[in-house]
């Protein structure tokens, strides 16, 4: 009995009054359009290609991103100039129907594809959804400063041979005795 | 004819012009109150804080398509939401708002207010019937069952001021706590009439006959536009009545210091109500239906007849 | 009050035919409880308030909710109209309608010969009470007995056995 009245009544009456206290309490939302919410720097947002330190497209068109999209929206084609760096010849996010997951920015090992704190995207036509290498593609280096793939990776580019990459030993000469 | 007199057309015209605004209005209210509870801004764009928010959702629902669907039977479809209107309007004509503001002094007034309870049951049960679906002949099937039951708490929890005045009639039920207000000897009254009057005007947390998570919307899913309106409406008359009906019973209706006018402390104490209501719609989980049956016969049903009997044992010992 | 009281006269004995030439059962329904609202009516109009509004609660607001209730879970709504139509049609209502007038001369003959029906007074609820619970205190506690057993037995058939099945 005393536990059937603590249930119907006191607990109520507790969540009662919790609630009735927010009353005083400062809303947690804001103005929307006159008055912009802090974004986090590590919401999800509107997706960009960023450009490494050198001012380079960092994308290797490695396709990895679009195997790891679960809906399937991220289209691109290979490319390669003639000094051995691979770049996507078009890149074609369908933001349509993108759900912001960021398997994108996961998956990518070049750091090239970024989500951004920026969420207003609507459109009047659902064609304009459809994002083009032009638009996504910014100047600046996004989130990763100083990262440069063709720096680090073993890849060998015009102006870089084998084993100069930061980090990596010379090529180990098959050939020879010495240690 | 142009006074404020009990039953004047004066009075009848006002209370109706100023019970609907404020069902209106109650729109917009309970909106903004919810969203300072949830820690939020709510609307306050339209107008002064929002407050023509009311005439925009108004526009909105009146350009809506009105829609009967092919598979509902079309006069009971169209029935139903205005017996809820009509019956919970009616229920207004027996409350005594001040000592001149009333529509008619009646005798049977608690008996009245109880009947038309009753009958706006039907209201629910025919929408969802006629509707022909699935989730509003369950949202029926349920508010049957809930409205029925806590009818009869309501009665037997009320019946102890009634034994306490010595009459049905509003009016006097007024005037007798003019010495203390029911509230004290009836604590216990009072909350089963709080609680069964939540259950009887279907709010949260006893919303189970629309219960939007199980059930899309229970029984108004095949309702739009002013049809809707006229469901939505009718749920915040219901709730301004029970405000009003339990500021009449228990609060001492409009008796109040005199420093204010008598229809200020009336709508004070039910405005209080009223957000009360919108509290507990805001802070209280919904119970399960089985618990709210159980709960109801096993706990509310026992409690208001112990309570019945012992004010009646105490008014005979006394008299 | 007499116009009144031949209004709600009218509707009540419009409706009640109504309940019983409609095919579709929720339409019929909604006519019986219409009818009941009258006779509430009616009621009030006699002078007997405290019957009138107990006519509504007891009545068109809890019996018929069941009966609605019932219609529900039976799902009786739209297929049932055929059936009632066919019924309707034959010749089965003719003997039902005659002794049903005959009843009615028997009521108008009777009902002729009262004189003076009066609604002078109200019989308040007080007085009602009184008298409940005065000379007719006995009839009382006998239907309140009645009603304790139905809702034993009520109890009875609906209780789960002790088996685990129900
Ligand atoms: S965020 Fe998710 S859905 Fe959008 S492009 Fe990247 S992987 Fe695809
Ligand atoms: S995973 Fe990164 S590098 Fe690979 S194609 Fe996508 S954006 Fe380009």
């Amino acid at each position: 009995m005393f536990r059937l009245i603590k249930d119907t009544l006191l607990s109520q009456a507790v969540t009662l009054w919790g609630v009735f206290r927010k009353l005083f309490v400062k809303a947690d939302t804001v103005q929307y359009p006159d008055e912009q919410p802090y974004m986090f720097p590590r919401w999800r947002g509107r997706i960009i290609l960023s450009r490494d330190p050198d001012g380079e497209e960092r994308c290797v068109a490695c396709n990895l991103c679009a195997v790891a999209c679960p809906v399937d929206c991220i289209a691109l084609q290979k490319a390669e100039t003639e000094d051995g760096r691979w770049y996507p010849e078009f890149f074609r996010i369908n933001f349509s129907r993108c759900i912001m997951c960021g398997f994108c920015e996961e998956a990518c090992p070049t750091n090239a594809i970024q989500l951004t704190p920026d969420f207003e995207m609507a459109e009047y036509v659902r064609q304009d959804m459809v994002w083009e290498k032009e638009d996504l593609l910014i100047d600046g280096v996004g989130k990763y400063h100083d990262y440069n793939f063709y720096r680090v990776a073993g890849k060998q580019v015009a102006g870089k041979d084998k084993g100069e990459a930061l980090n990596e030993a010379e090529p180990v000469d098959v050939r020879s005795l010495l240690p | 004819m142009f006074s404020f007199a009990v039953g004047s057309a004066l009075s009848i015209a006002s209370i109706l012009l100023v019970v609907i605004v404020l069902a209106a209005m109650l729109i917009w209210v309970e909106r903004r109150l919810l969203s300072f509870w949830q820690e939020r801004l709510g609307p306050n764009r339209v107008g002064w804080f929002g407050i023509m928010q009311v005439v925009a959702d108004m526009i909105k629902i009146f350009t809506k398509e009105d829609w009967v669907p092919p598979f509902a039977d079309r006069l009971t479809f169209v029935l139903a939401p205005a017996i809820i209107m009509i019956v919970v309007l009616m229920s207004f004509a027996v409350i005594p708002f001040t000592p001149e503001v009333g529509v008619i002094d009646s005798n049977i007034g608690v008996l009245f207010v109880l009947a038309m309870a009753s009958l706006g049951a039907y209201s629910v049960m025919l929408g969802g019937l006629s509707s022909n679906n699935k989730y509003a002949l369950l949202g029926s099937l349920r508010a049957a069952a809930q409205m029925v039951s806590y009818e009869v708490f309501m009665g037997i929890s009320l019946l102890g001021v009634v034994v306490l005045a010595g009459s049905f009639n509003l009016r006097e039920i007024v005037e007798t706590q003019a010495d203390g207000w029911y509230i004290a000897p009836q604590c216990i009254g009072f909350l089963i009439f709080l609680i069964a009057g939540v259950a009887e005007s279907h709010r949260l947390p006893f919303d189970i006959p629309e219960a939007e998570q199980e059930i899309c919307a229970g029984y108004h899913t095949e309702y739009s536009g002013m049809k809707f309106g006229m469901f939505f409406v009718g749920e915040y008359l219901g709730l301004v009545l029970i405000s009003s009906l339990i500021t009449v019973l228990f609060f001492g209706g409009w008796l109040g210091p005199a420093f204010l006018p008598p229809i200020v402390w009336f709508s004070l104490k039910a405005g209080i109500f009223i957000a009360f209501f919108i509290l507990m719609r805001a802070a209280l989980p919904r119970p399960r239906y089985d618990q709210l049956m159980s709960y109801g016969w096993l706990f509310l049903l026992p409690l208001s007849l112990l309570n019945l009997l012992v004010t009646g044992a105490v008014v005979l010992g006394t008299m | 009050m007499t116009l009144l009281f031949y209004l709600a006269g009218a509707v009540a004995v419009i409706a009640t035919i109504g309940v019983i030439v409609q095919t579709n059962i929720v339409h019929a329904l909604i006519y019986l409880i219409l009818s009941l609202l009258a006779v509430a009516v009616i009621f009030y109009t006699l002078g007997a308030p405290l019957a009138a509004m107990l006519e509504a609660i007891v009545y068109a607001g809890a019996i018929m909710v069941l009966f609605l209730f019932v219609i529900m879970m039976l799902n009786l709504g739209q297929n049932t109209r055929q059936q009632e139509r066919v019924w309707l049609a034959g010749r089965g209502w003719v003997l039902p309608a005659l002794l049903a007038a005959v009843l009615l001369a028997q009521l108008l003959y009777v009902l002729g010969g009262v004189e003076g029906m009066s609604a002078a007074e109200q019989v308040g609820v007080m007085a009602v009470g009184t008298r409940l619970f005065g000379p007719y205190v006995l009839a009382v506690e006998l239907a309140s007995i009645l009603l304790l057993a139905g809702l034993v037995s009520a109890y009875h058939l609906a209780r789960k056995t002790g088996s685990g099945e129900e």
